[in-house]
């Protein structure tokens, strides 16, 4: 049996499979059937709410970017490479252009690992495929947009980002939707294999709405030297979303850093997790997830596996609860597996501490004022090592947040 | 009296409880333009309940009396409005703000008149500007950071909790220099118009800062007002209970 068949056929017997964590969702209730759109040429994009994106960190301009990729439903718009060294195609363009990409397809996130992996394989609706060529150094970041349109849409996506040894590259991705009121699922694989001494930063950027359910699941695996850099922003109600990303870093000295900043509603269901397995000498993983609760329910997870001696690794999770009735649910968890590691974790769950909000009032600012400031220092982590455009655009993304929040 | 300034602070028979039980009482106390005074008192005696009840802070629930501020009652007004109107206080134990830079607070007290780069030299913080407010810092870190955010306010009134407890030799000198500045110290005593209440258990801080009067929290209220240095005398001879049988 080949490899393609063998893959479907694990699809298949997973068809029913529920997630580990998250509600399940009853996909009968979704349709992979859109309109097939044309392509488009940036700066002529006419199926997209501009302002929705940019809102999600990308620019249909395409200003400042190494390339971008748009798709909306299953149609890719657009999908153009701007940089030498750097490869954006759809991932349906880049199997046919490069057979060896097989090897890359469900490597790391298994295709039997529930339903929705199942139906990205059995429902397939394209994807990205970002490349950077051994040594190429993305000037700016890439874009991707991934984007909603068609009501009780399913959009089913497997990307493919290679940094190849000794590159680097910057991607951002944002998700949206074209109206408030869309009922839909969005359902993401992500591979990611980062070579010898590169590196990749990935920040996505979720700009989601009231009635949409996502599902993503991506791995990345990370070689001798290689740094893998995620930072996840949620700062918009969703009706459920459960990502549990995982970095394995396999190779010496490999090291991943985790940032996710979410906000959780009423009404919405937040699952954020990542995992972290460290199976060679040196590696480092760290992550940092800052979660505020107005209402619904937002669980966050961390889990560090160290499996040889000799790694590094820290979870730190606070969330701030800003309205009575909301959860936040922080479960951290350490498993080392040998002697002569070194793990660790910190989690606080509360809400604004009096002292504080009274501290900033005795230098002259109003109970609001202190409020908000407390709240965007709690929202700000550093984060080294992102392009700086990415780094405003996570700050717009907060400060937007903010005026909505308070 | 030598002073012929306005009177800033005024403390009429200021009473005060936390939970049912009575911290201050019959507290009675005044502060002129450009005059500093100096409160001292063991631990635990509330001087810093005082400090917070003056600038409008904390759990503390006043029975009876009034707080005037420039002629103004301000006795329930909330911080920020003591605030505007010219009163600061630094902390004895702030709290820390996490994601809040120093150079950012500074920003927001100066409304961005003030530049936070050239305020931090003066008192060897520059280093800390990008630093979370607090986070991790020493004793001395903590009381320059203090000092930083007043001299960005530049209050009328200072309200100073134990400037130098925990401070090293050689910060603490930075943190005179630092009270001195905000206090007008270089200002001929009658052009000047910046006040201060001092808290000190050990009265140290009086090597580095000239106070005008000095007075004592003994059981609850204030006692003995006169020249501080000849109060922190007889403290350091006879012990703070040496306050009580002097009055009488
Ligand atoms: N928030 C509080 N809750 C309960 N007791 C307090 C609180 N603040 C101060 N106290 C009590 O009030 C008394 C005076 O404290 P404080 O004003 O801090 O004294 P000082 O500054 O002179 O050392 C102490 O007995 C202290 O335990
Ligand atoms: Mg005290």
């Amino acid at each position: 049996m080949s490899d393609l068949s063998e893959i479907e056929e694990r699809a298949k017997k997973a068809k029913e499979k529920p997630a580990k964590y998250g509600s399940d969702i009853d996909l009968e209730k979704f349709t992979t059937e859109a309109p097939n759109y044309p392509q488009q040429d940036l700066g002529n994009i006419d199926l997209v709410d501009e302002e929705r994106l940019l809102n999600a960190g990308v620019d249909i301009t395409g200003k400042e970017r190494s390339g971008s990729f748009i798709q909306v439903d299953g149609s890719v718009l657009h999908a153009v490479q701007t940089q030498d060294g750097i490869e954006v195609m759809s991932t349906r363009d880049a199997l046919e252009t490069y057979p060896w990409l097989q090897e890359y397809l469900w490597k790391i996130v298994p295709v039997d690992s529930d339903k929705y992996t199942a139906s990205a394989e059995l429902a397939f609706q394209n994807g990205y495929f970002i490349r950077a060529l051994p040594g190429a150094k993305s000037k700016f970041p890439v874009q991707a947009c991934l984007y909603l349109k068609e009501n009780k849409i399913s959009q089913n996506v497997h990307n493919i980002v290679i940094a190849e040894e000794g590159s680097e590259l910057h991607i951002v991705t944002g998700c949206a939707t074209d109206s408030p009121e869309l009922r839909a699922l969005h359902i993401g694989i992500s591979e990611f294999y980062i070579k010898k001494n590169a590196k990749i930063t990935f920040t996505m950027i979720h700009n989601w709405a009231e009635n949409i359910a996502v599902r993503p699941r991506s791995a990345t695996r990370i070689e001798e030297g290689g740094v893998f850099l995620n930072n996840y922003v949620c700062l918009h109600p969703v009706e459920s979303l459960q990502l549990y990303p995982t970095a394995y870093m396999a190779g010496r000295g490999a090291v991943s850093r985790f940032n996710s900043i979410v906000v959780g509603y009423p009404g919405c269901e937040m699952d954020i997790g990542s995992k972290g397995v460290l199976s060679a000498p040196e590696a480092r993983c760290e992550m940092i997830t800052r979660a505020i609760s107005t209402g619904g329910k937002t669980i966050t997870r961390g889990l560090l596996v160290g499996e040889v001696p000799d790694i590094k690794a820290h979870l730190e999770c606070r969330g701030l609860i800003l309205e009575g009735d909301g959860e936040i649910l922080s479960i951290p968890e350490l498993d080392g597996k040998v002697a002569g590691v070194d793990m660790s974790h910190e989690a606080a769950v509360g809400k604004i501490a009096q002292e504080e909000v009274e501290y900033l009032m005795a230098r002259g600012l109003t109970e609001d004022e202190a409020v908000a400031t407390i709240v965007r220092g709690f929202m700000h982590v550093d984060i080294t090592g992102l392009p700086p455009v990415l780094k405003e655009q996570i700050d717009h993304a907060i400060e937007l947040s903010e005026k909505s929040l308070l | 009296m030598d002073n012929i300034g306005q009177k800033v602070l005024e403390v009429n028979n200021l009473t005060v409880t936390i939970n049912g039980n009575t911290l201050l009482e019959h507290i009675f106390l005044e502060i002129y333009e450009g005059e500093t005074l100096m409160l001292f008192g063991e631990n635990g005696s509330g001087k810093t309940s005082l400090l917070m009840t003056i600038m409008g802070l904390g759990p503390y629930k006043i029975e009876t009396g009034s707080i005037f501020f420039k002629g103004k009652e301000v006795t329930h007004l909330p911080p920020s409005e003591r605030a505007k109107m010219g009163i600061g206080i630094m902390f004895q134990r702030p709290p820390t703000i996490r994601g809040l830079k120093v150079r950012e607070i500074l920003e927001l007290i100066g409304h961005n008149s003030t530049d936070p780069e050239e305020l931090a030299e003066s008192l060897n913080f520059g280093s800390f500007l990008d630093r979370d407010l607090n986070l991790g810092f020493s004793g001395g870190e903590i009381k320059r950071a203090e000092l930083l955010q007043l001299l960005a306010q530049k209050p009328d009134l200072a309200l100073l909790d134990e400037p130098e407890s925990g401070v090293d030799l050689v910060s603490i000198s930075l943190v005179g220099e630092a009270i001195r500045k905000l206090l007008e110290k270089d200002v001929h005593h009658r052009r000047r118009k910046k006040a201060g209440l001092i808290i000190s258990h050990s009265g140290h801080i009086l090597d580095y800062v000239e106070a005008d009067r000095g007075c004592v929290l003994v059981n609850k209220t204030i006692w003995c007002m006169g020249n501080p240095h000849e109060i922190i005398q007889g403290i350091r001879k006879q012990g703070y209970k040496g306050c009580l049988t002097c009055q009488k």
